[in-house]
Parts: C-alpha cells; sequence; structure tokens
C-alpha cells in the first residue's frame, strides 16, 4: 500500500514537472500581452533534413536589395558567403561590384572609393546608428543579420509582421509616423509597409505579391542568421546515426560484461 | 597487473614516482558497490562533461575578443568564418546546460539516497562549492558575447550586492571596475570565466579524492561489508558508465545540432545596448530558481515581514539576496539536518515523499523564475520559496528524526540475490 502511494506520487510529481516545464518552454517569458503567436509557416529549412529553398532565398535577396536594404543593414553578411545560396564566383563579383566601397588608406594616406569586392560586407545604408536614427525619426532600423534568431518564433515572426498590417481597431489610436501591426509587440510600428504588390520584378518571372515577397524574404534572412544551417543538420543526422549505434554496441558490451554478476 | 607484469620501463617510472599503481588501484581494481543503478552514471557524466567544456572553451578563446566594441561581432565570426566554429560554439553554448542538468541530476540523486551522510560529509559539501563555482562560471560566461540579455543580465546580477549594507555599492563598482558594466567588467569576466574552471578542476580532485576514501554509496545506504558486495571498478563501471554517455551524447548532440538555441534567448542575438533595456530579463535556465526565490520577497511578503521583523532589520531586496545564497548555502548543512539513522529513501517512504514534494518545489520555482513578476506568479513564487526553506529547515529535520524506517536488507550482496529471486 505504502509502495503504491510512493510510485504515485512519483509519478505524479514527474508528470506535473513535465507538465510545467512544456507549458512553460512554449509560453515564452515576453510573449507581450495580447500579441497573438505568429502562424507557424511550412519553411524548407524545418526539420532535420531542412535545406534551404535556393529559388525562394534568391528571390528574398532581391527583395532585401530593391526594399529592405534603403533602410536596413546586413553587416554581418559578405558577398562571398552568398555562394552558399547557389550563386557563382562570376555573379557573386558582378553583385559585389555595383557598390562603392571606401577603402584605404593608401600609401599617400588618403581614403579613397573602390568598387566592391566578394569579400566586402554588403553595405549600410547609413553612414553610423546616429544617422540611421535621425533619418528614422529617432529609432534606427535594426541590422537584419540576425533578426531570425533575435526574435521567438523567427522566420514565422517576420513573415506574420510583413503580412501583419491592418486597419486599427477602432478605440486604438495610431500616433503620427507609427503604423498598426498584429503581429508587433504593442502594435504600433515605425516601419511602414514596406512590401506592396508587383513592388518588385522578380528575375525569375514569379509573381511578386505580398505573402509572396515576405515567404522568400524570411527565407533569405534565416539564412543571414544562420548560414550554417544545412551543414549542421546533415552533420548531425550522421552524427545521431553514429551515436545510437555506438551505444547499441555499448549496451552489448556492457551486458556481456555484466553477465556474471549476481 | 602486478609489479612482475609491468613493462620495466614503466617499473621504472612507478618506483619512482607511482602513477600507474595509482592508476591500477583507483580505477581498476576500486571496489565499487555492485548495486549501483543508472543514477549513479551522472558523477562521471559531470566529469566528461566538464573535459568538454574546458576543451571547446579554450579553443573558443582563441577567436574571442574581449572588448564591448568587438565581443558581439568575434561571436559571430566564430559562427560564420571559423571552420567548425559554429559547431564548437554551440557545444559550448549547450554544454553549459547539459552540466547544470547533469549535476541537478547527481545532487538530486544524492539527496534521495541520503548519499551526503556520514562518512560522506565532506563529499558532499565539495559537490556543493562545485555547484557555487559552476554558477559563477555560467553567469561570466553568459556576458562574454555581449548580446542584450548578457549585458542586462550582467547589471541586474551584480547590482544585487548593493543591497549590502555601507559596503555594497563599493563592491558593485569593483566588480564592475567602474560606474556601470563596460568594458572593465568585460574583461574581469573573460579572465575569471577562464580561471574559474580551474578551481573547479582544483575542487573536483578533492570532491574524487574524498569519494575514493569510503567509495560510493548505493541505493540502498548500507555500507560495503565483504568482498561479495563490490566489483572491481573497471571493467564493470566502465563499461556502465560508456554505455550511459553515449545515451547522454545523444541527447547533447540533439541539441546542439537540431536545436542549439533551445535554451537561449533570442534577445542575445541582439548586440548589447545600454540605452535599451530589454522587455523581460530573464536569466539562465538554471537560475530560474534563485531567480524566483530572489524576486519572491517583496516588501509585503509574509516571512519577509517576520524576519525583518516588520522591515526594520533589512530592505525586502537584501532579504531576497540573503535567501537566494542560503537556498544553496543551507544544502552544505544537510549531513546534519538529516538525522535519520538510514540513508536511502527507499526504507524512508514518508521522507521520500517529501522529497518528491521538494523536487516539484524546484521545478515550480523554475518556471515562476522565467515568468514576468505579476499577478498570480509572484503569490505562486512565494509559497514555493517557503515551502523550500521549510523543508530545508523543518521537514528535513523533523521527519528524519521522527519517522521509523524500514528495516534495510543485511547487506549488499543480499539485497541483489532477493532481487533476482
Amino acid at each position: 500500500m505504502r509502495n503504491t502511494m510512493n510510485k504515485l506520487m512519483k509519478t505524479t510529481a514527474l508528470a506535473l514537472a513535465v507538465a510545467s516545464f512544456a507549458t512553460w518552454a512554449s509560453m515564452p517569458a515576453n510573449a507581450a500581452g495580447d500579441t497573438p503567436k505568429p502562424p507557424a509557416q511550412n519553411w524548407s529549412f524545418n526539420g532535420m533534413f531542412g535545406t534551404f529553398d535556393r529559388a525562394a532565398a534568391q528571390r528574398g535577396l532581391q527583395v532585401y536589395r530593391e526594399v529592405c536594404s534603403g533602410c536596413h543593414s546586413l553587416r554581418l553578411v559578405h558577398f562571398r558567403q552568398l555562394s552558399g545560396l547557389g550563386y557563382t564566383a562570376a555573379q557573386i563579383k558582378a553583385m559585389a561590384a555595383e557598390v562603392e566601397v571606401q577603402d584605404g588608406p593608401n600609401d599617400e594616406g588618403d581614403m579613397f572609393e573602390r568598387a566592391g569586392l566578394p569579400a566586402d560586407r554588403f553595405p549600410s545604408p547609413f553612414e553610423n546608428v546616429q544617422a540611421a536614427a535621425a533619418a528614422n525619426s529617432g529609432k534606427a532600423p535594426p541590422d537584419l543579420s540576425l533578426m531570425t534568431k533575435a526574435r521567438f518564433n523567427g522566420p514565422d515572426y517576420v513573415h506574420a509582421l510583413l503580412t501583419g498590417y491592418a486597419d486599427a481597431p477602432s478605440g486604438v489610436a495610431v500616433p503620427d509616423g507609427g503604423n498598426y501591426n498584429t503581429y508587433f509587440p504593442g502594435h504600433i510600428i515605425a516601419m511602414a509597409p514596406p512590401l506592396t504588390d508587383e513592388g518588385v520584378e522578380y528575375q525569375d518571372g514569379t509573381k511578386a505579391t505580398v505573402a509572396q515577397m515576405a515567404k522568400d524574404v524570411s527565407t533569405f534572412m534565416a539564412w543571414t542568421a544562420e548560414p550554417e544551417l544545412e551543414e549542421r543538420k546533415s552533420m548531425g543526422v550522421k552524427v545521431l546515426l553514429f551515436l545510437i549505434i555506438l551505444s547499441g554496441l555499448l549496451y552489448a558490451v556492457k551486458r556481456k560484461i555484466w553477465e556474471d554478476v549476481h | 597487473m602486478s609489479e612482475k607484469q609491468m613493462h620495466p620501463l614503466i617499473q621504472w617510472i612507478d618506483y619512482r614516482l607511482p602513477v600507474f599503481s595509482f592508476m591500477e588501484h583507483e580505477l581498476h581494481e576500486y571496489p565499487t558497490p555492485k548495486n549501483l543503478n543508472y543514477w549513479w552514471n551522472f558523477g562521471s557524466l559531470a566529469g566528461i562533461v566538464l573535459v568538454i567544456m574546458l576543451v571547446s572553451g579554450i579553443v573558443l578563446a582563441m577567436h574571442y575578443t574581449a572588448h564591448v566594441d568587438y565581443a558581439f561581432d568575434s561571436v559571430e565570426r566564430i559562427m560564420r568564418d571559423v571552420n567548425y566554429g559554429w559547431l564548437i560554439r554551440y557545444i559550448h553554448m549547450n554544454g553549459g546546460s547539459m552540466f547544470f542538468i547533469v549535476v541537478y541530476i547527481h545532487m538530486f540523486r544524492g539527496l534521495y539516497y541520503g548519499s551526503y551522510q556520514a562518512p560522506r560529509e565532506l563529499l558532499w559539501m565539495l559537490g556543493v562549492f562545485i555547484l557555487l563555482a559552476m554558477m559563477a562560471t555560467a553567469f561570466m560566461g553568459y556576458v562574454l558575447p555581449w548580446g542584450q540579455m548578457s549585458f542586462w543580465g550582467a547589471t541586474v546580477i551584480t547590482n544585487l550586492f548593493s543591497a549590502i549594507p555601507w559596503v555594497g555599492d563599493s563592491i558593485v563598482t569593483l566588480l564592475w571596475g567602474g560606474f556601470s558594466v563596460d568594458n572593465p567588467t568585460l574583461n574581469r569576466f573573460y579572465s575569471l570565466h577562464y580561471l574559474m574552471p580551474f578551481v573547479i578542476v582544483g575542487l573536483v580532485v578533492l570532491h574524487l579524492w574524498a569519494l575514493h576514501m569510503h567509495k560510493s554509496n548505493n541505493p540502498i545506504g548500507i555500507d560495503a561489508k565483504t568482498d561479495q558486495d563490490c566489483i572491481p571498478f573497471h571493467p564493470y563501471y566502465t563499461a556502465k558508465d560508456m554505455f550511459g554517455l553515449g545515451l547522454f551524447l545523444i541527447f547533447f548532440a540533439y541539441f546542439v545540432f537540431f536545436a542549439p538555441n533551445f535554451f537561449g534567448e533570442p534577445d542575445n542575438y541582439i548586440e548589447a545596448n545600454p540605452l535599451v533595456t530589454p522587455a523581460h530579463i530573464v536569466p539562465e535556465w538554471y537560475f530560474l530558481p534563485y531567480y524566483a526565490i530572489l524576486r519572491a520577497f517583496t516588501a509585503d511578503f509574509l516571512v519577509y515581514q517576520v524576519i525583518s521583523l516588520g522591515g526594520f532589520l533589512m530592505t525586502a531586496k537584501l532579504a531576497g539576496v540573503i535567501a537566494m545564497f542560503a537556498s544553496i548555502l543551507l544544502l552544505l548543512l544537510m549531513p546534519w539536518l538529516d538525522g535519520s539513522k538510514v540513508k536511502s529513501s527507499k526504507f524512508r517512504p514518508i521522507y521520500a515523499m517529501f522529497f518528491w514534494i521538494f523536487f516539484l518545489d524546484c521545478i515550480v520555482l523554475g518556471v515562476v523564475g522565467g515568468k514576468p513578476a505579476e499577478g498570480v506568479w509572484i503569490y505562486i513564487g512565494q509559497v514555493t520559496t517557503t515551502y523550500y526553506f521549510v523543508h530545508l529547515l523543518i521537514v528535513i529535520p523533523l521527519v528524519s528524526r521522527l519517522e521509523r524506517p524500514k528495516t534495510p536488507p543485511d547487506s549488499i550482496s543480499a539485497a541483489v540475490t532477493k532481487a533476482e529471486g
């Protein structure tokens, strides 16, 4: 009887512990008030075998270059890394050459402008944070290199934010220079809706709807945040397989060695 | 391996510096109770995780720059440009969480089976000191990537010391190396983060030394009496530990490769900005129970009102800081708080029941620590904080002295034979 009670207690304690942990884990500490959880999208890079949809990421790069880059920097990404998205060395060289980069000092001690090289970073739209803030009513637009890692449910959040502009519900006052967004914490966001249908003419002919562009640019940003993702996952599958087989063998060894212990 | 079987060179060395007979004695022959269950795997696992942390950490230190202007970018350079940098960093980052998971299980095992009881009091106390050293190391390590949570976590936690009467503010200035968390803070934390693991190694050596004096406790908590009760550590427990290691590495690798940021906070991928405070500052998950205890002490908390004589003796903030440190330091007294003649909870059903309530209490404290301090969470935090101390200071001393335990078997081998029927 005691024993059963004890077992029951243990099971209950463990079950409660696991349940409360799961609840806590699924409810991020900074889930802000009434901001809904962004709907989960079916990303190509989800799951243990996920990879980046190259076409989507390349379209996303085009959206970044033609739309986002007007205000947002991407300072941790180098042109050379674009080979990870399937661009050839020649394409990367050409893309880098389109930007002007300040270099120097040269032998005379002067700074000079030159065409960008694959080894250069993506140029930032503003000289510094202060300039970025001054041009954007006091708050600098955040850098996008790590955006999907810097938010809960990153890619889903970016996608939801870009498609989440709506008319403010009655009773909600939207201040000047603000915009109502369903998924932004607090709902009032300074960024005006950045995407419009056909705002970009896709090189691959895909119809550029807001939903399409949001999905593409989120895929691109997932790549800028985690360029190692594909290598990581494919290595992980091999490591797990190896460890599972190794553990099986080690279990057999343990059984064999312990056979004669009584 | 007797003297005769040794290679002459090994014999020559061993005669002058007996490392080989030492290893033979302490790792091979070392008699170990034969009834240890899988909960006893976590000690050696903790040792292995410590080595993983040291190795990955030393490699990371080769690429990291401890300066407020470069720290964040140098970590991202490791993630993007250093060969397998992402792997090394994710191992180190998740390794911290793994270390605490393993050590917490190791400690709860000790609490359940009474492993802290005589003659293993110092062994247990050294373990508590290892936990404290780990906490200091982990806290300072979390500051190094210089993200938002690094900066604000460091600000909040170092500020706690300002609650100390008279000297508090001077201590905080000393910790910071200035008047706010800034470059000097980052530099000293980096230096200490590199130093502390070697302090832990020293404590682990003492911990193992104390262990080898009276050997492992075991699930039925009675001492080994005859050779029948023990088996040599090698090959029996080396084989068992290796299997456990395999399973643990599967668990570890899953997080490293498929959910590397599960234990982290997204805010730490935003570079530190002293002008922008995150909406909710939360410590790493392994600090959440202590954080909940710290925050439970509000001015209207009844326990605070009582211990401070109605707010006369100390501020609520100081009481919270004292309670937070006391929650760990009290564990040092476990061997004396527990007055039972029987070690293992297997023979102490009432004590065992309270053990599981305490376990649950710690989990709930962890959940509360991750919530904003508002609404019902404040009360849950205060109730669970109260129980934490009631358990250690009242329940354990009373139950252990009043409960009549069941009679343990005569010997380990008798118990094993009986179990096999």
